[in-house]
Parts: C-alpha cells; sequence; structure tokens
C-alpha cells in the first residue's frame, strides 16, 4: 500500500532488521502523536444543518473513517475531538463548555462552518447567538463554508491530524 | 365548506367582521373581545368543527400586533386563518389553550418572544429565553446592547 497516496502518515521511526526480529529506533512522542492523529474519536455534537453534513461525511460516500474517524462516541467521556457542527446560542454555550470539560486529555476543538467560527449570518441583529464558539472553548481547527462541504471537513480533520503529529496542538 | 360558504355561516356568527381578500383560505379579521365566543363556536359549531389549530402566531406591525391562527377542521377538511387585532402597548387576548390543548405551548412561545399576554392561560410563563430575561425579542424595535451588534 502506498502510505503516501492513500493521505496517512508513515510510521515515525526506522525498522533495522536483525537476526530473529529487528530494532525499532524512534521518539517515543512521535510514536505517541502518531498514534493519537490517526485513531481521532469524534463526539456526536450538532447543533444545526453543518451536522447534516458531518453526518454525510461520516456516511459511504466521504467516509472519514479512512483516516481513523469512524468511532463517533455519544459521550464526552470517550471522544478525543469535538467538531462543532452548527450555531452555538447562549443557552447552549454552558452545554458545550461542560461537554469539552467532561472530555479527557488529549482533546481537540475544530470550529465546522461560519456560526461555529464567528456566529456567522447571526453575527449581527442577533440577541441569542455566541458571535464564534471560541467564546467558549479553544478551538484549533476553523473550517469555512455554510455549510461547508464534506471535502472542507475531511481537509480539516486531516489538517488536525498534521498538527497533532507537528506537536502544535 | 367551501371558501363562501365559511364566510357566509362566520358572517352569521360575527355580523362586525371583516374578511381579507386574495388569500388561500378564508380569512377574518377581528377584535379580541370576539375571539373566545368566536374560538368556541369554530370549535363545536355544526358544519365547522375546528378541532386542530395547527399555527399560532404573533406579527409584530410596528402600530399594532396582530395574533395569527391558523385552523383546520380534520372532519370536513376546510382550513380557516383568524387574526386579531392588538394594542401594541398592551397586548391582550384570551388565551385558547382550553380549546386548542396545542395552543398552550405555542402562546407560551408568542408570550416570550412578542409580549402578548393570554387571559386564562393556566401557565403563561417564559419558554425559550432564561426566567430572568427581560423583554420582548422578536418586536421590531428590540435593543439589546449586550447580546446584539447593530447593523
Amino acid at each position: 500500500m502506498d502510505v503516501e497516496q492513500n493521505n496517512t502518515a508513515p510510521f515515525p521511526g526506522e525498522v533495522h532488521p536483525t537476526a530473529g526480529g529487528g530494532v525499532l529506533v524512534t521518539k517515543l512522542d512521535e510514536v505517541i502523536n502518531w498514534a493519537r492523529s490517526n485513531s481521532l474519536w469524534p463526539l456526536v455534537f450538532g447543533t444545526s444543518c453543518c451536522a447534516i453534513e458531518m453526518m454525510s461525511t461520516a456516511a459511504a460516500k466521504y467516509d472519514w473513517s479512512r483516516f481513523g474517524f469512524e468511532v463517533a462516541r455519544a459521550t464526552p467521556r470517550q471522544a478525543d475531538v469535538i467538531i462543532i457542527a452548527g450555531t452555538i446560542v447562549n443557552k447552549m454555550a454552558p452545554v458545550l463548555k461542560r461537554l469539552y470539560d467532561q472530555m479527557a486529555d488529549p482533546k481537540y476543538v475544530i470550529a465546522m462552518g461560519a456560526c461555529a467560527t464567528s456566529g456567522g449570518p447571526f453575527f449581527y441583529n442577533t440577541y441569542s447567538v455566541v458571535k464564534g464558539a471560541d467564546h467558549v472553548i479553544p478551538v484549533d481547527v476553523y473550517v469555512a463554508g455554510c455549510p461547508p462541504r464534506p471535502e472542507a471537513l475531511l481537509h480539516a480533520l486531516i489538517t488536525l491530524q498534521e498538527k497533532i503529529r507537528g506537536n502544535v496542538s | 365548506m367551501n371558501k363562501e360558504e365559511l364566510r357566509q355561516s362566520l358572517t352569521a356568527m360575527l355580523p362586525a367582521a371583516t374578511f381579507e381578500e386574495g388569500g388561500e383560505w378564508t380569512t377574518v379579521l377581528i377584535d379580541p373581545a370576539s375571539w373566545d365566543g368566536l374560538a368556541r363556536q369554530l370549535r363545536s359549531g355544526a358544519g365547522l368543527d375546528f378541532d386542530y389549530l395547527f399555527c399560532l402566531t404573533a406579527v409584530d406591525w410596528r402600530t399594532h400586533i396582530t395574533m395569527v391562527y391558523h385552523l383546520v377542521s380534520t372532519i370536513h377538511r376546510h382550513v380557516m386563518v383568524v387574526k386579531v387585532r392588538l394594542d401594541r402597548e398592551r397586548p391582550v387576548v384570551p388565551s385558547v389553550s382550553g380549546i386548542w390543548r396545542t395552543a398552550e405551548f405555542h402562546e407560551r412561545e408568542a408570550y416570550d418572544l412578542m409580549g402578548v399576554e393570554f387571559r386564562g392561560h393556566p401557565d403563561l410563563r417564559r419558554l425559550f429565553m432564561t426566567d430572568e430575561w427581560t423583554g420582548w425579542p422578536l418586536r421590531k424595535d428590540y435593543e439589546d446592547p449586550v447580546n446584539m451588534i447593530k447593523l
């Protein structure tokens, strides 16, 4: 299998074959980051139409399990990444904060779409909408679009993987 | 009943009622004082039997507020619209939650966002906004300097 073409990162390390086995030379941090980046479990969380695109990204045609996101979890205790797929209103903000707090470290956040990024179409003249989810929790990757296409979300997820592997998250 | 028959039976019940032309359904304009009596007649009057209130909403026209009720009879398959004109400073209208149970939540919503007071509602409190909220967010002149960025 051509690893580059499949858009997954090669294993970070060198294997030196010896008699009866081999010696692996690598850095532990890199192996941990490599493992983490390739099995990110998203939280089942969607507050509006972006969630429909997120479901589409998970479904057969776009199939985000190709990159290690297949196990969407319905509890924050078992999730690694929260994709904020939709508008966050003032009443939802404490819920989002609590979900984020309940996730175990290391945890990552993707702000999907205009609403989660800045309030989007609800930026002006709205009494109920949080003007960007980063007012509530820290965000790693922002995705533009209203809603973003599944390709855009996949690109954001791969960007997050690169960020984790680069040890910048 | 068709549109014209509905109109005739309404005129018989309420000679002062006026009608709005051009809509898909028979639309009657009334004042709040006659709404409770009319609602009961529409619910159980012979040949009317409007047993389902499928939409309840309020419109802020800046000069006044209009309550809009969409009614359908599942027996006769006819639809009509009732519009009640209210004073914007003091919008009070009798509750129809005792006649159509679905109005209970819809009236709470209209109260919450438009500030319409429904007389006789069993539990008129805020539905979407927090209990301590002041003001009616869907009014055209609503201002909220804390949460709103004006354009």
